[in-house]
């Protein structure tokens, strides 16, 4: 290993679940308001994985009142308390961009078995 | 003030305590090696030389290893000077300087020689904003504009800034922020960006 993977050896997690684009996730995140810190879930569809090591960063899409909201999660970020993987998605590319022109039922994506 | 002599390894990036990404730069800082002390009196100014990187003795020419002899190391590559050093009078020939010399959160000076990029238009190399690229525009969108006024003074005065090579320039940055020491592996973990490509050579004064 070189000296600077070896540095942030130590900052990377080793209980983040196998996923991929397509895959519906529930990311707990750790807010901080004032002095009290509490668990935030954002739930969506990873819409990429980008980055390797300790850079490594995932897209979240999910709709929010009828509004398209994304959010970039750094996998091995402190502040990202637990991924959990609700389902499997199949789809047959690594990026899913196709999605932000999409909407309801022309969003879904099929459950890989 | 004390200085050190490294090497950039390159970068990373680290988790502060509210989980925030904080860009790192790693430098492979000394061991060095105090090979000269200069004097007032005999050199003319204070400062002192040090040495840092092994490097193999059927390489180093003889006056050379005998300049390395004379402070009791082995032959290094590279040799450089620090001025105004605090500790100058306490050190002697062939003392180690490592990077324990430094603590964590101190802000250092950081010199290192910028990567070359070549001949670069006056856009890349001096942030010009350019031509517009509608309105009936042709092959204006990355020059320069007027380089000068009319037949007064009929010359362009010296110092317009034109293309030209850029980069492989000696940069110095102040202010940076160490984020960690690991003195088992002589690393320095910088804030942010610094000079140079991977492998140059930095200089570490605080």
């Amino acid at each position: 290993m070189n000296k600077v993977d070896a540095l942030v050896a130590g900052d990377l997690k080793t209980d983040v679940p196998e996923f991929g684009a397509g895959d519906t996730l529930q990311v707990h995140t750790k807010v901080r308001e004032g002095e009290k810190e509490r668990i935030q879930i954002f739930e969506g569809v990873v819409i990429k994985r980008k980055g390797g090591g300790i850079n490594a960063t995932f897209t979240v899409r999910k709709i929010s009142n009828g509004i398209g909201v994304e959010r970039i999660f750094p996998v091995h970020s402190p502040n990202v308390d637990k991924i959990v993987k609700l389902r499997s998605g199949k789809v047959r590319r690594a990026k899913l961009y196709y999605l932000r022109g999409l909407r309801g039922k022309a969003a879904r994506i099929t459950e890989k078995r | 003030m004390a200085g050190i002599i490294g090497k950039k390894l390159g970068m990373t990036r680290l988790f502060d305590d509210n989980g925030r990404a904080v860009p790192a730069t790693l430098v492979e800082a000394g061991p060095c090696y105090i090979t000269q002390i200069k004097t007032q009196e005999k050199d003319g100014y204070r400062a002192i030389q040090m040495a840092f990187e092994d490097k193999k003795p059927k390489n180093t020419s003889r006056p050379v290893a005998g300049h390395f002899e004379k402070a009791g190391v082995g032959p290094k590559r590279y040799l450089r000077e620090f001025k105004s050093f605090d500790t100058a009078d306490e050190l002697n020939l062939g003392d180690e300087i490592k990077v324990d010399s430094f603590s964590d959160g101190e802000k250092v000076t950081i010199t290192g020689i910028s990567r070359g990029k070549g001949f670069q238009g006056v856009m890349k190399r001096h942030g010009f904003g350019g031509g517009p690229k509608t309105h009936g525009q042709s092959d204006r969108p990355r020059a320069p504009g007027s380089i000068g006024q009319s037949s007064s003074p009929s010359k362009v005065f010296k110092g317009m800034k034109m293309g030209g090579r850029t980069g492989n320039d000696q940069v110095t940055l102040k202010k940076r922020r160490i984020l960690k020491i690991v003195p088992e592996q002589n690393l320095i973990v910088i804030e942010g960006t610094i000079p140079g490509s991977k492998s140059s050579l930095i200089l570490i004064k605080n």
